[in-house]
């Protein structure tokens, strides 16, 4: 073969080019793909060491009270306790007040509102949690010790800090739920006599409760995982909590204090790398939560 | 009672509530202000913390900080743009793609400290980079990753399909459609993406304090050789930020005024991350009416 036949016969220019793109898309796939799975494997290896070097019992693990690394105790109950319960007061203070606030800027007030207010919150949402912290630490723990004496560090506090945290997040979600809502919806309900009030109740949150528990998971998953704004102001005795006022620990807490504390590969190190697996677990669970939730709401 | 007895009541509470909870946060964002502004000053700005003694500033750490989200950045943009790139414009919709797009939720779901904590095992002990700022820009970037990655994504969808089967339809490869029409047209959506996840890393303190570590040693800021450990460009230096500084005085720090240094730190944090939401909006907007011409 010869002249234009064999061009004709020859990969293009443009075609060869293509070669970057076939690159990108192994490079993507190899990056994400070994990123999360180091991510998985570094940290069970490590957060099995504890069991499978047979220092420490799984069974005793979860379901002992005493956590004390001097005397080789690592039960880590009163940790997953804690982080549970600050977890779910805080989710469940923080759905009503989103609900309200959602409810108000979506179907309440005019759009015009909207505008303004969506960069507040966007900044609210910005904000850095050691910011949260921080007002914890200098607003809330005094006024709790005010109102309850004691110290004032403790469960209590750190709810109050992760609300505050949590809240301007599943704020916006909710309203991106509610907003996801058909127009045709809310008129079809009106067009059938009902006020707006029946219409939001029965019609609109009904319609967007796949994206409203989709928000309280999500919020409660960041509260769950919050570690620097909780050890400010909880307190950091690793002990059973008692009452809401008790000063206690939570797993990340527990992380923060002490990872810098321990010398690697020991014991008391491989505990902590056990706390840091149970993290990992729970974020994966709540990650499966949400997906839950947004399949639901997707069907409705 | 009447329904519409029921809905004007609910309307009054549900307006009553939400604006309780919004002078409950307005306040708190005026008191922040309030307590932290007379702190801030030139002096406050431009000189180095004290450890022991009062009266210091945050110039290095509001530096880290700066510098860290350049370095995050410098990282991250070229990784999430590859993986948006792929999700959105080659990936086949299989099984696979679910499988990866899983993959970032998950990585956008883990805790950050859990993140800090792989950083600390892998980038810190396992590469030898020991405490560095780029032990804590690959940490942040693992934190970034997913976020920035969606947005550009999303910024890439914004195109309309039309534009690329104009392209295709004219024989260009789909690399060239990809980097000719679909990028310079996603421009802005990726601007504004990652400065908007620049204002996030910018905060970040648990992912940091066993990666980017919590001291910040005396650096030199006429020293411009990146190589040299006191210059303030060397990214092997161990750098506290200003965000791990806030949390670092209230908890284990021995300065004096600690309330003073915090206050003041809090709101060059809040007003930084402010500037960078509307630097954000302002070049979004800047590019898009620049394209639209």
């Amino acid at each position: 073969m010869q002249g234009p036949q064999q061009n004709l016969l020859k990969p293009s220019k443009e075609s060869r080019e293509e070669w970057l793109g076939k690159l990108v898309s192994g490079l993507a796939i190899v990056l994400i793909g070994g990123l999360v799975s180091a991510i998985l494997i570094f940290l069970t290896v490590k957060g099995i060491a504890l069991f499978v070097q047979g220092e420490f019992s799984l069974g005793k693990f979860l379901t002992d009270t005493t956590w004390s690394m001097s005397n080789h105790d690592y039960g880590a109950l009163p940790m997953i306790i804690t982080s549970f319960l600050i977890t779910v007061l805080a989710g469940i203070v923080a759905l009503p007040m989103a609900m309200i606030v959602a409810i108000a800027i979506a179907e309440m007030l005019p759009q015009r509102v909207e505008r303004y207010l969506k960069p507040v919150i966007e900044l609210l949402v910005g904000i850095p949690s050691v910011v949260y912290g921080y007002v914890g630490l200098t607003l809330i723990v005094p006024a709790l010790q005010r109102l309850f004496g004691g110290t004032g560090f403790g469960i209590l506090a750190a709810t109050c800090v992760l609300f505050l945290m949590i809240l301007p997040t599943m704020t916006s979600m909710s309203i991106d739920s509610l907003r996801g809502v058909p127009q045709d919806y809310r008129r079809a309900s009106a067009g059938l006599g009902a006020t707006r009030w029946q219409t939001i109740t029965r019609v609109v949150l009904p319609s967007a409760r796949g994206g409203i528990l989709t928000a309280m998971v999500f919020g409660m998953a960041r509260a769950f995982g919050e570690a620097l704004a909780v050890q400010m102001v909880i307190g950091n005795t690793t002990i059973m909590p008692k009452g809401l006022l008790d000063p206690a620990a939570t797993l990340t807490s527990v992380l923060t204090t002490g990872i810098g504390n321990t010398v690697m590969g020991t014991t008391a190190n491989n505990a902590l790398w056990s706390l840091a697996l149970i993290l990992l677990i729970m974020s994966l669970a709540f990650n499966i939560l949400m997906k839950l939730f947004n399949k639901r709401g997707g069907q409705r | 009672m009447k329904p519409e007895k029921v809905d004007r009541l609910a309307t009054y509470l549900i307006l009553a509530g939400a604006s309780l909870v919004g002078i409950i946060v307005l306040l708190l964002l005026g008191y922040l202000l309030v307590t932290g502004l007379p702190h801030v000053s030139w002096h406050f700005l431009t000189s180095s913390s004290e450890s022991f003694r009062s009266g210091g500033g945050i110039r290095d750490q509001l530096f880290n900080s700066l510098y860290l989200v350049v370095l995050t950045l410098l990282v991250s943009v070229p990784l999430a743009l590859i993986a948006a790139i792929y999700l959105s414009e080659y990936a086949p919709t299989n099984r696979w793609t679910e499988l990866l797009r899983l993959a970032i939720e998950v990585l956008s779901s883990l805790p950050s400290v859990v993140v800090g904590l792989f950083g600390y095992l892998v980038f810190v002990l396992q590469w030898g980079f020991d405490f560095s700022l780029l032990a804590g820009a690959f940490a942040l970037t693992i934190l970034n990753l997913p976020l920035l990655t969606r947005s550009i994504e999303d910024a890439l969808h914004q195109v309309p399909a039309l534009q690329r089967r104009a392209g295709l339809g004219l024989g260009m490869s789909k690399w060239r459609v990809t980097t000719k029409i679909v990028l310079p047209q996603a421009l802005s959506g990726i601007i504004t993406g990652a400065i908007l996840s620049a204002g996030r890393i910018f905060g970040e303190a648990a992912a940091l304090i066993y990666t980017a570590g919590q001291s910040a040693p005396a650096i030199d800021y006429q020293n411009w050789n990146p190589f040299s450990p006191t210059s303030f460009l060397n990214p092997m230096r161990p750098a506290e930020t200003l965000a791990v500084h806030i949390w670092k005085v209230n908890s284990e720090g021995l300065v004096p005024d600690a309330r003073a240094v915090s206050n003041g730190s809090v709101v060059v944090l809040i007003i930084t991350i402010l500037l960078f939401n509307l630097l954000a909006r302002l070049l979004g907007n800047l590019i898009q009416r620049r394209l639209a011409k």
